[in-house]
């Protein structure tokens, strides 16, 4: 692989601006700043366990963003992933609720009825953009809201715990329907695995299929794609369904292997950061993984300041959008000063 | 209904009118500002935090408004000299700014602070019927009145504002007529993101009185979905805050009949939001309003031609 200089070095100057604007909150209130940073790498990864819990935290982050690298290169906004993620949540208790079936059969057909789940959801968007003419941002946005709605009227309604009308969820799974974990752990070697899976197939599919290629052709140019007789709103009906079942993949690990039941808060916000991490990645789906896993973290880490040192919880995400926003102004400056350098030597 | 709870709807829509307006400038310029549910955020943290220590609501209003405008000028920046994408900016600063509210704030949380004040306006006031819902209300409602009625006849009826639709509709022409695109790009975005700031300010003084981890959250994208349903037309805008009032109030009312339904309710602005989009994209809809009279612009909110797309003189 060819090293590129330029968006490493725009990587180093972004993340030290986002050190030192941190470092600055860090000191406007008064805090140690060098322990916060010590404790951020120990505390996310210091021992086992310690590392276990970031993977485990990676694995909807990783998932989702692998969802939004598959729209993304198809050049669709998929904002509506935190629904698929929901939608795929909904489909996969529904399961593990109805269907008393021992863990080898009931966990893979959660997976599957989760991927439809998520599917269905995307299409929906689809639909609306190719048939509609409703554009997928405000579409997705909308059917985010609505899947939060549903997820809220089914746990205080038909799914409400016996006796109880709150919103805090639904009844705990049975224990078949839960991930298994290593012995002393929270780490599920079969959501990390199915993760790391999901985005090897995403790599693989933008890198050796002819699907791929067609898919990243419509997305750089979709009017030049169609007249080349690439029949494109099927193609992005595609992109939707394959990006929303991946996104289902992370309802299902959402609630087969972290909460073992539908609470409303149910997609974690992983959908919207998953949108950072891949533009971080600058929708490259190798880079997937180290970002998803260094955003864990973070967000690992920020729990540990929040014990420690008490530190407000929301200095994890402070850190990540700084981190993003440097990336792309940076990256953007640095390249509209090398078109400049260009046409000046042309001018010359 | 009577004219209390009316008057309640009123003053709880006024938030929303000030972002919703504020964004339907911006969006008229051709630029979208994705980040409100973010900026409205740290708008109603700053105005708060600013009343809260000078003991003056003014103070407050402003500071919430330069704080979002500014949050504005990155997406412009970003758009019109880094020719990014305002999309991608929006959802970062969207994520950055809530995260932001949340921990600059702490020391803030529930905590009493100045409000606005009510103002009986004397001879308004006593209208019967009316006097009641519109004038027993404060100093925010009042302008948000103005607002409507000055924003209506600014991008209607005058020439800055027939400026302001052209570098939205087609930037081209408009430049080549003389006019600075990317300069009035960046004033509009600016003064758009101040009214949302106005709208985040309204929140924490006066509708949502106080300050919160996630005080407003999701009144952003609510905004978003309003200025879709109000087709880019500020009055229909503003009565679209209305309405979502009206049904806000009314889920209120239902939470002890109907849990259910009631917990569900706020989400209406979104269905809506994906009907109205439906609705003027369908091509009978659009042959129907071809006639660009007042009628025609209010039915058929067709959105600015080159939203969301940069211009690069050649």
């Amino acid at each position: 692989m060819k090293i590129n200089q330029g968006p490493i070095y725009s990587y180093s100057i972004a993340i030290v601006v986002a050190i030192i604007f941190v470092s600055f909150l860090l000191a406007l209130f008064e805090i140690p700043i060098f322990e916060t940073y010590k404790l951020l790498l120990t505390g996310s990864l210091g021992s086992t366990t310690k590392f276990g819990d970031t993977l485990m935290v990676g694995v909807p982050v990783i998932i989702a963003s692998a969802s939004l690298v598959i729209t993304f290169k198809a050049g669709l906004w998929n904002i509506g992933v935190e629904g698929q993620i929901i939608a795929g949540a909904v489909a996969a208790s529904f399961v593990a609720r109805e269907l008393q079936l021992p863990t080898g059969i009931l966990l893979p057909v959660m997976i599957l009825v989760g991927a439809f789940g998520g599917a269905f959801w995307g299409l929906l968007v689809g639909l609306l953009k190719v048939k509609g003419g409703v554009n997928e941002i405000f579409g997705g946005l909308g059917l985010n809201f609505v899947a939060t709605g549903l997820v809220v009227y089914l746990i205080i309604g038909p799914w409400s715990r016996k006796g109880i009308a709150s919103t805090s969820g639904t009844e705990p799974f049975h224990q078949n329907a839960w991930f298994p974990t290593l012995e002393g752990f929270r780490l599920s070697p079969l959501a990390v695995a199915l993760s790391f899976l999901v985005v090897f197939i995403v790599i693989y599919v933008f890198s050796r299929t002819q699907f791929g290629l067609k898919l990243r052709a419509i997305g750089l140019n979709t009017h030049s794609s169609y007249r080349f007789g690439i029949p494109t709103s099927k193609y992005l009906l595609i992109a939707f369904m394959l990006g929303g079942s991946v996104a289902g993949l992370a309802g299902v690990t959402q609630v087969a292997s972290i909460h073992h039941r539908l609470v409303p808060s149910i997609s974690g916000g992983y959908g919207y950061l998953g949108i950072l991490v891949v533009l971080l990645a600058g929708y490259r789906p190798s880079l997937v993984i180290p970002i998803a896993f260094f955003f864990s973290m973070i967000a690992i880490g920020s729990i540990q300041w929040q014990l420690r040192l008490g530190l407000h919880s929301s200095l994890g995400g402070v850190f990540q959008g700084t981190l993003v926003l440097s990336v792309i102004l940076i990256s953007a400056m640095r390249l509209i000063q090398q078109k400049r350098n260009k046409y000046s030597k042309v001018g010359d | 209904m009577n004219p209390e709870t009316l008057a309640i709807v009123v003053s709880y829509a006024t938030p929303l009118v000030f972002a919703v307006i504020g964004e339907t400038i911006t969006e008229k310029s051709g630029v979208v500002n994705l980040s409100l549910d973010g900026s409205m955020l740290l708008s109603a943290m700053t105005a708060f935090a600013v009343s809260f220590t000078t003991g003056n609501f003014v103070l407050g209003l402003i500071a919430g408004g330069l704080i979002s405008s500014n949050l504005a000028l990155i997406v412009a920046f970003s758009s019109i000299r880094l020719r990014l994408n305002q999309i991608a900016v929006g959802i970062v600063l969207t994520l950055l700014a809530t995260k932001l509210s949340a921990f600059l704030g702490q020391d803030f949380v529930r905590k009493p602070g100045p409000s606005v004040k009510d103002l009986h306006i004397p001879i308004l006031g006593d209208i019967p019927v009316i006097g009641p819902i519109l004038f027993e209300q404060n100093l925010l409602v009042y302008s948000s009145y103005i607002l409507i009625g000055v924003s209506y006849w600014f991008i209607f009826y005058t020439r800055h504002g027939l400026n302001l639709q052209s570098i939205g509709e087609r930037p081209e022409a408009a430049y080549a007529r003389g006019i600075d695109v990317n300069k009035l790009r960046y004033f509009y975005t600016a003064l758009g993101g101040f009214l949302v700031g106005l709208g985040g300010a309204a929140f924490s003084l006066d509708v949502k009185l106080g300050w919160s981890d996630g005080h407003i959250i999701n009144f952003g994208w609510i905004a978003l979905a309003i200025v879709i349903f109000g087709g880019w037309h500020p009055v229909r805008a503003a009565l679209g805050c209305y309405l979502f009032a009206v049904l806000q109030l009314f889920a209120l009312k239902l939470q002890p009949v109907l849990p259910q339904l009631s917990q569900v309710l706020p989400i209406i602005p979104f269905p809506l939001m994906i009907m109205t989009l439906l609705f003027i994209n369908h091509r009978k809809i659009q042959h129907l309003v071809l006639k660009n009279n007042g009628f025609g612009r209010f039915i058929s909110g067709r959105a600015p031609s080159s939203l969301g797309e940069s211009f690069q003189r050649l």
